[in-house]
């Protein structure tokens, strides 16, 4: 038996073969090969001899020193932060009413196919319609300034640091808050629906039940939208990219595009972008290890000590009903 | 009595936020679908419109005149989502198959590595990806573009998850004793009986690998190779400045295909982001 046993395990590891080798050819080797090209002076694009750089950090003191990049991530930290508040705002207050008992929404699945709809079409052509929808002199933005009278001319919004900024924090925030939403939708729907009745017996209102219940109760599903948020965020590119091509003056210059026109736009410094693509690896494993340090261990043990009293409780009533029921 | 109005009060509210964010949501679509069948004369007087007009056929002239060629875009894109979908669909599944079927020594560590390596973005491999494929001159290769989906770290994980209760051990030990080898039991058994969890993740492996920009857009310098998104951001180019309607109608052409995907499955596309949350 234990022979026999021993005999499909094997099978174990060759089924495990082909994700392997895909894994160490198209992932691993790529990411040692990055990490060690941003050591070496590997630049241009017929260099046949590459070497390592006398001083081995130079490239990752160069992109930490340069302005561009310096910029970059500032921008990328708040075009993220100004799209993400607004976004798991909005996502909370949705997913409450739409797993609200006391309220019943008509047409809910209407408005989630609608509120996710953005977040499935193609990001470039996103970026380019909006560029459109805000384009000098004529667009639909400009159309309704002019029709409400808002303004003498047609305002080149574009051109604005701000303006640009804010109008890729909104894509971003438009693309996924449906998104959002639908997950944080799912997590509440698989908290114990007995948690929510217990506090409807104790009175609770609908703020009450949303702050005492239903917010410590999906802290997991916050903890995965974060970071996956923040990883997205981090490596946003796709709109920035297209949108205003990282300007006016690199106002929506984020790290990824960064990366991109230092190996990629006619400068070909694959060393620089190779440094800079270690650093963002880095601070993204960072903020990631910070985050589940944080809300990992301390809340979930609360919360499910939470949950373990109101289920005692509630069970505790339920008897005291049946009693009072009976004897009615 | 006083509840009762605050309560039809609140609902007036909710439903108007809920409208309004609606509108939010389609607007630019239905901007994009109208403005597609106006002339650029009709956009430049105003560039709203609730009602189409009848220049849609001069903007397609217009359109395909220039270097924009949605054919050529669509076909690659098609290729590329397809067999990057299929394998990874087909491999994550095996290779889940291997860690719930099979006691091995090394399933335990396998799992926790595919954990680990399921946050790595994928742009830390850009550089050194870009320099291997260039090494070996196969930049314009499509291929470079499906073969890595073989390892797809969160479909495994998701695969996993819900291969664990679903399939049960007893009907692939009944299996072998009928005499089956192991790749018929995963091929006959085990790949029908992941179907949802394999229609979910076709879904969004298709759906990512269609819009994915920044890989495509590295490797593929051939016009010839061009996916769909790298022909949208030729409309952003100077060729097309003025055609407003064209530029419209384009964009219209890359996303309608995703648009008509979408309204079909939008069921299942929410369910299937739902349960990746719940799971993944």
């Amino acid at each position: 038996m234990g022979k026999k046993k021993n005999s499909y395990a094997k099978w174990g590891y060759i089924f495990s073969i082909p994700f392997v080798a895909a894994f160490l050819v198209f992932s691993l080797y790529p990411i040692l090969y990055t990490a060690v090209i941003g050591f070496t002076d590997l630049q241009g694009l017929f260099q046949n001899e590459v070497h390592i750089l006398a001083d081995p950090l130079k490239n990752f003191k160069d992109v930490l020193t340069a302005p561009t990049f310096q910029t970059a991530l500032k921008n990328t930290v708040i075009i993220w932060i100004a799209n993400f508040i607004p976004q798991i705002l909005l996502a909370l207050l949705l997913a409450a009413w739409f797993t609200s008992t006391r309220h019943k929404i008509k047409g809910e699945g209407f408005f989630k196919v609608v509120f996710y709809m953005p977040n499935i079409i193609t990001a470039a052509t996103i970026a380019i319609l909006f560029k459109a929808m805000f384009d000098y002199p004529m667009s639909p933005a400009n159309d309704v300034v002019m029709t409400l009278g808002l303004a003498d001319g047609p305002i080149n919004f574009l051109i604005n640091k701000n303006v640009s900024r804010a109008i890729v924090a909104f894509i971003q925030f438009w693309m996924w808050y449906g998104y959002t939403m639908i997950i944080l939708i799912s997590g509440i729907l698989g908290i114990s629906p007995e948690i929510f009745e217990a506090a409807e017996v104790d009175g609770a209102n609908g703020w009450q039940t949303f702050f005492m219940i239903t917010l410590p109760n999906i802290k997991t599903i916050l903890l995965f939208t974060l970071v996956t948020s923040v990883i997205g965020g981090l490596n946003m590119f796709d709109i920035p990219k297209l949108f205003m091509l990282g300007g006016p003056d690199n106002a929506t210059l984020t790290t990824n595009v960064f990366i991109y026109n230092q190996a990629f736009s006619g400068s070909y410094m694959y060393n620089k972008a190779a440094a800079a693509s270690m650093i963002m690896f880095v601070i993204i494993l960072i903020i990631s290890a910070i985050m589940f340090f944080f809300l990992r261990d301390k809340d979930e043990e609360e919360a499910y000590k939470i949950e373990k009293a109101r289920i005692k409780k509630f069970k505790a009533e339920q008897k005291a009903l049946k009693k009072a029921g009976k004897e009615v | 009595m006083r509840n009762r109005e605050s309560s039809v009060v609140f609902k007036v509210i909710m439903y108007i936020v809920l409208v309004l964010l609606a509108i939010m949501s389609l607007a630019p679509f239905w901007i994009m679908l109208m403005n597609a069948t106006r002339s650029t004369y009709e956009i430049q007087q105003h560039a709203i419109s609730f009602l189409p007009s009848t220049y849609l056929k001069s903007n397609l002239q217009i359109l395909l005149g220039k270097s924009f060629n949605p054919l050529v875009g669509f076909k690659n894109s098609l290729i590329i989502s397809v067999f990057a979908t299929g394998l990874s669909v087909y491999f994550s599944t095996l290779t889940a198959y291997a860690l719930v079927v099979y006691d091995w020594k090394l399933k335990r560590p396998f799992f926790r590595f595919i954990m680990g390596i399921m946050m790595i973005p994928a742009q830390v491999t850009t550089i050194g990806f870009y320099q291997m494929v260039y090494k070996v001159h196969m930049t314009n290769n499509l291929l470079m573009l499906i073969l890595p989906a073989i390892a797809a770290p969160s479909m495994v994980f998701f695969m996993r998850q819900y291969m664990y209760p679903s399939l049960s051990m007893e009907i692939i030990q009944s299996a072998r004793i009928d005499g089956a080898k192991e790749f018929y039991i995963f091929n006959k058994i085990a790949l029908p009986i992941m179907k949802p969890a394999i229609a979910t993740q076709a879904i969004f492996s298709f759906v990512n690998s269609w819009n994915n920009l920044f890989m495509p857009l590295i490797l593929l310098t051939d016009q010839k190779n061009y996916t769909m998104p790298i022909m949208v951001s030729l409309l952003r180019g100077d060729i097309y400045k003025t055609e407003y309607g064209s530029i419209y109608l384009g964009l219209l052409l890359t996303v309608l295909p995703l648009i008509i995907v979408y309204l079909l499955l939008s069921k299942y596309i929410i369910a299937g982001v739902a349960l990746g949350s719940v799971k993944g």
